[in-house]
């Protein structure tokens, strides 16, 4: 039927047991908490090791999935005899060949099961799965490498440990859910880890408050991810369960669901914009972005894994991943100006500008992450998933590399402080190493040819544009201007120009004299300065942590011991992450270089070829939610139909509106992804997106000079002599009013009265009614005490036992000892015996 | 009109039997009444065994004959134990088990 035709598929060890990735880091998390203490390296080493050990398994996997690909590709292109004699079915080589579905490899164990609704716990490995879970296990293999000299002498260094080591066994559980309860679960472990990781300095009240903070902001889209998932699961459950033999919380199911045509469109729209408000709350994006800057609270480490490859991308990934949902739900196929589009590129536009007015690096750095991530979703609003996701993956590099070049410089050059107009400056000279990273995680951030960010943002904004929104891909270059100039500031203040403050060798604005005494830890702890949040946390933990012995300087590889020196490089641990996530920010970028693909061939988009899920219909037949104990369960049976509809690679020219997502598939089939189109690259598209960095990056410049460097009397000082500039930035530096809108309007308007009612309620109605109860309670007590239990249960003791002593009493006569009497009664009570037995037996 | 006459003789042997039980005070005429009185019942038993036809009446008056100069053995030397620490075996002044 259909002119089906088989493809069997290859598969693997690290592939089918690639849950052991989301099970590592949970072990590691559990060792680290019960003996971490007493290791010798405090737990650290634990948790280097799951990471390890999770690469390796992702990296397995990710080969092992290649295979896979490149065997299904294989069998459909050569149709060669050598793999026939392996057992493989071929189909035959078709015109216009559609590439067949390659369906994940599912390892699940059934973990909830009730009236026929049935959901695992496991494994499902695709493209985009593996992809993340090995760029999650090698960011935060280098984060904790980074962290182990980093965060040395913290107090709760074994807590630290633990935590993150938890943050990114949430993230791995997420990325390889099978369905969506798997999802929540990775998504609340990730939610409590930030929390605990934010806050790790809680002792300072804003800390504390800022975990709060991102805690809660992101409850708010977490109510939307339940929300969502419910609406998705009543809307597909009956279709799943008829076609796929499945439930409505498989992702699959949800997927084949949606593109399936006979979706409803309320449960799909309504779905989609509950899902969404869960991925604006975990990404930051628009009107929940404000709890990401305060996030700068926790350590380095943690703001730099927590930006690159989790959490914030988790919002991104559950886009990606449901996709089809949000592909019907917003009409994206056939150019509808979706929700997601709008969000993503307010939040690109709005967050760079924020950037400009930071004065703590982190924080820029931080309205810079939010600002990709606007890119991000921009991508998935407008068709242009692939771009979307290789954006994941190369910002990751860049900005995880940013983050720890940032850590580096507060770490040794600026004596823990992140502001950058107080305590850096001039730092090139002084930390070489650290600066190249950061120019070159710069240059990738803002998209400059060779580097990484070139090859994903500008495929986002061509594709944005391609798929013919014009105005929002005009939205996205001028979003690239923005990067360029807000990063050009940053980039001045912190390593050109004059050194100010710590970086000139002053601790906390005191003398250099005071730097050589060991008391100067006191006076730093002590300064008046208002430092950032981080930083103030920092010196302080310092200042418990290191002590006071000379004999701590040699542990730190050389952090500490001269730190009181001045400015200088950072120990190798700190390096050697930075150093190879700059040489992957250089480098990343050509793992799918799309203007590259008419010179060579489009072999080189590897993300195309791998990542991306074929948008191919699938007959749809056995379809095992869960398998067996361990058991690695197929989707669907491998079979492709390579009909003419099913468009996507095949028909390149123009008739790409059909197939998947286009067109309902034919009966019996199904489909996972919509053909999503892909953009030509054009040169002078390249050339435009250029031109415009180059134009952000001259003017920032120009100004920067202008304005740092040589004091321009006209610049200085016009944001306060000027008023519509004046204006401008006070609103950027009170962040929109958007903090003083949730805080003084939603929650004193909203939270207060809530809360005044509900301590109204609390005084008059629960107390009254507890004290009502309590009173209650101790009436019936006392009356039961009285009447009951002392006069009934009392006195049938009492009772009991006064009739068993006089009973006693009465019969104590006939206890006379005499044998005689003794025998007198036994024989009297025989003959008494013996005449009832004779009168009973006569009668 | 046999067996009523064996009859009558184990109930007088047994009515003597328990009268010396009551009325002595010696232990020792208590003993020998106790014997008396599991006489008698032996006597009924060898008696309806005449009278049914069946053996087993008679094995157990010989069990019961066995058994009772068991007893009485037991019995006798408890007697004497009595004696040598008393100096009597008067029954009425052995009252310490008095309630």
């Amino acid at each position: 039927m259909l002119g089906a035709e088989t493809v069997e598929l290859t598969s693997g060890w690290f592939l089918e047991n690639a849950w052991l990735v989301g099970l590592i880091p949970v072990i590691g998390f559990a060792i680290i908490i019960a003996f971490g203490k007493k290791l010798p390296m405090k737990g650290a080493e634990v948790g280097l090791a799951s990471m390890a050990v999770t690469l390796v398994i992702a990296v397995g996997g990710a080969i092992q999935w290649m295979q896979r690909t490149d065997a299904a590709d294989g069998a459909g292109k050569e149709a060669g005899g050598l793999l026939q004699a392996f057992g493989r079915v071929l189909p035959q080589a078709t015109e216009g060949e559609a590439k067949p579905f390659i369906d994940p490899v599912v390892t699940t164990w059934v973990w909830w099961q009730n009236s026929g609704l049935e959901f695992g716990i496991g494994s499902s490995i695709d493209g985009l799965a593996i992809l993340l879970i090995a760029l999650v296990a090698f960011i935060s293999l280098l984060v904790q490498v980074f962290s182990v000299d980093y965060v040395r002498g913290d107090r709760r260094y074994t807590h630290f440990f633990a935590a993150i080591t938890l943050f990114s066994g949430g993230m791995l559980i997420m990325l390889m859910a099978e369905n969506m309860v798997q999802l929540i679960l990775g998504w609340e472990i990730m939610g409590l880890c930030s929390f605990m990781l934010i806050g790790h300095w809680w002792e300072e009240d804003a800390n504390s408050r800022a975990a709060l903070k991102a805690f809660f902001t992101v409850r708010v889209g977490d109510v939307g991810l339940l929300v969502g998932t419910a609406i998705i699961f009543f809307g597909a459950n009956q279709w799943a369960v008829d076609n796929l033999d499945s439930n409505g919380f498989n992702i699959a199911a949800i997927q084949a669901w949606a593109l399936s045509g006979e979706a409803n469109t309320q449960f799909l729209l309504w779905g989609a914009v509950a899902l969404f408000i869960a991925a604006i709350g975990k990404s930051g994006q628009f009107p929940l972005h404000t709890w990401l800057p305060d996030a700068m609270a926790g350590p380095t480490p943690v703001s730099s894994l927590l930006h690159s490859s989790t959490m914030v991308v988790a919002g991104v990934f559950l886009v990606a991943r449901v996709y089809p949902v949000f592909w019907e739900g917003f009409n994206i196929g056939t150019g509808g100006l979706s929700f997601i589009a709008i969000i993503g590129a307010i939040t690109i536009v709005i967050a760079a500008l924020l950037a400009f007015v930071q004065d703590d690096i982190k924080k820029v750095l931080a309205y810079s992450t939010v600002s990709q991530l606007g890119y991000m979703m921009l991508g998935l609003g407008t068709g242009a998933w692939l771009p979307a996701v290789f954006h994941i993956f190369t910002h990751a590099f860049f900005k995880c590399a940013l983050f720890l070049c940032a850590g580096s410089v507060s770490h040794s050059g600026s004596h823990h402080s992140f502001d950058m107009k107080k305590d850096m400056g001039g730092l090139r000279k002084k930390m070489p190493i650290t600066f190249t990273a950061w120019i070159v995680s710069t240059l990738a951030l803002t998209g400059v040819f060779p580097f990484a960010g070139f090859w994903s943002k500008d495929e986002i904004i061509d594709n944005v544009g391609a798929n013919s929104y014009t105005f929002l891909m005009w939205v996205g270059l001028g979003g690239a201007v923005l990067t360029a100039m807000y990063m050009t500031r940053a980039t001045y203040l912190t390593f050109f120009g004059e050194p100010r403050g710590a970086a000139a060798g002053e601790h906390g604005g005191h003398d250099d004299a005071h730097a050589e005494e060991h008391e100067m830890e006191h006076v730093s702890v002590g300064a008046p300065e208002p430092r950032s949040l981080g930083a103030a946390a920092n010196a302080h933990v310092d200042d418990h942590g290191a002590g006071h012995g000379d004999d701590h300087g040699g542990g730190h590889d050389g952090g500490h011991g001269d730190d009181h020196a001045g400015p200088h490089e950072s120990g190798p641990l700190i390096l050697i992450p930075i150093v190879i996530l700059a040489f992957f920010a250089l480098f990343a970028g050509f793992a799918n270089p799309t203007p590259l693909a008419s010179r060579f061939g489009e072999g080189v988009e590897l993300m195309k070829t791998y990542v991306e899920p074929r948008a191919t219909p699938v007959v749809a037949k056995e379809f095992l939610a869960a398998g067996g104990p361990g058991e690695s369960a197929s989707l669907v049976e491998f079979v492709v139909v390579p009909s003419a509809e099913s468009g996507g690679e095949g028909g390149e020219e123009g008739a790409k509106k059909s197939g998947c997502g286009f067109d309902a598939p034919e009966s019996g089939t199904v489909c996972f992804f919509p053909s999503v189109s892909h953009a030509e690259p054009k040169f002078t598209k390249i050339l435009l997106s250029l031109g415009v960095v180059a134009i952000g990056y001259a003017v920032a410049i120009a100004f920067c000079i202008a304005f740092y460097g040589r004091r321009n009397k006209h610049l200085v000082g016009l944001t306060e002599r000027h008023k519509v500039l004046r204006g401008g930035f006070l609103f950027l530096k009170n962040k929109y009013y958007l903090d003083a809108l949730y805080e003084n309007v939603i929650v004193h308007a909203v939270a207060h009265p809530i809360a005044k009612f509900a301590n109204w309620i609390n005084q008059n109605v629960l107390d009254a009614t507890v004290n009502a109860v309590g009173i209650g309670t101790r009436k019936t007590g006392e009356w039961v005490y009285d009447n009951i239990d002392q006069k009934i249960v009392d006195g049938a003791v009492n009772g009991s036992g006064r009739a068993a002593s006089e009973a006693g009493h009465a019969l104590q006569p006939t206890q006379s000892g005499k044998i005689g009497q003794y025998g007198a009664l036994l024989f009297g009570a025989a003959t008494v015996g013996a005449i009832v037995l004779v009168l009973v037996n006569v009668s | 009109m046999l067996a009523v006459n064996f009859l009558l003789l184990a109930a007088a042997l047994f009515a003597i039997g328990v009268y010396g039980v009551i009325a002595r005070r010696n232990a020792v005429m208590v003993l020998m009444s106790i014997e008396l009185i599991l006489n008698a019942v032996s006597l009924n038993l060898v008696a309806f065994s005449l009278m049914t036809g069946a053996i087993d009446g008679q094995v157990f008056a010989l069990y019961v004959i066995a058994i009772a100069a068991a007893e009485v053995g037991v019995g006798l030397a408890m007697v004497l134990m009595i004696y040598r620490n008393r100096k009597t075996i008067a029954l009425d002044e052995l009252s310490e088990m008095k309630g």
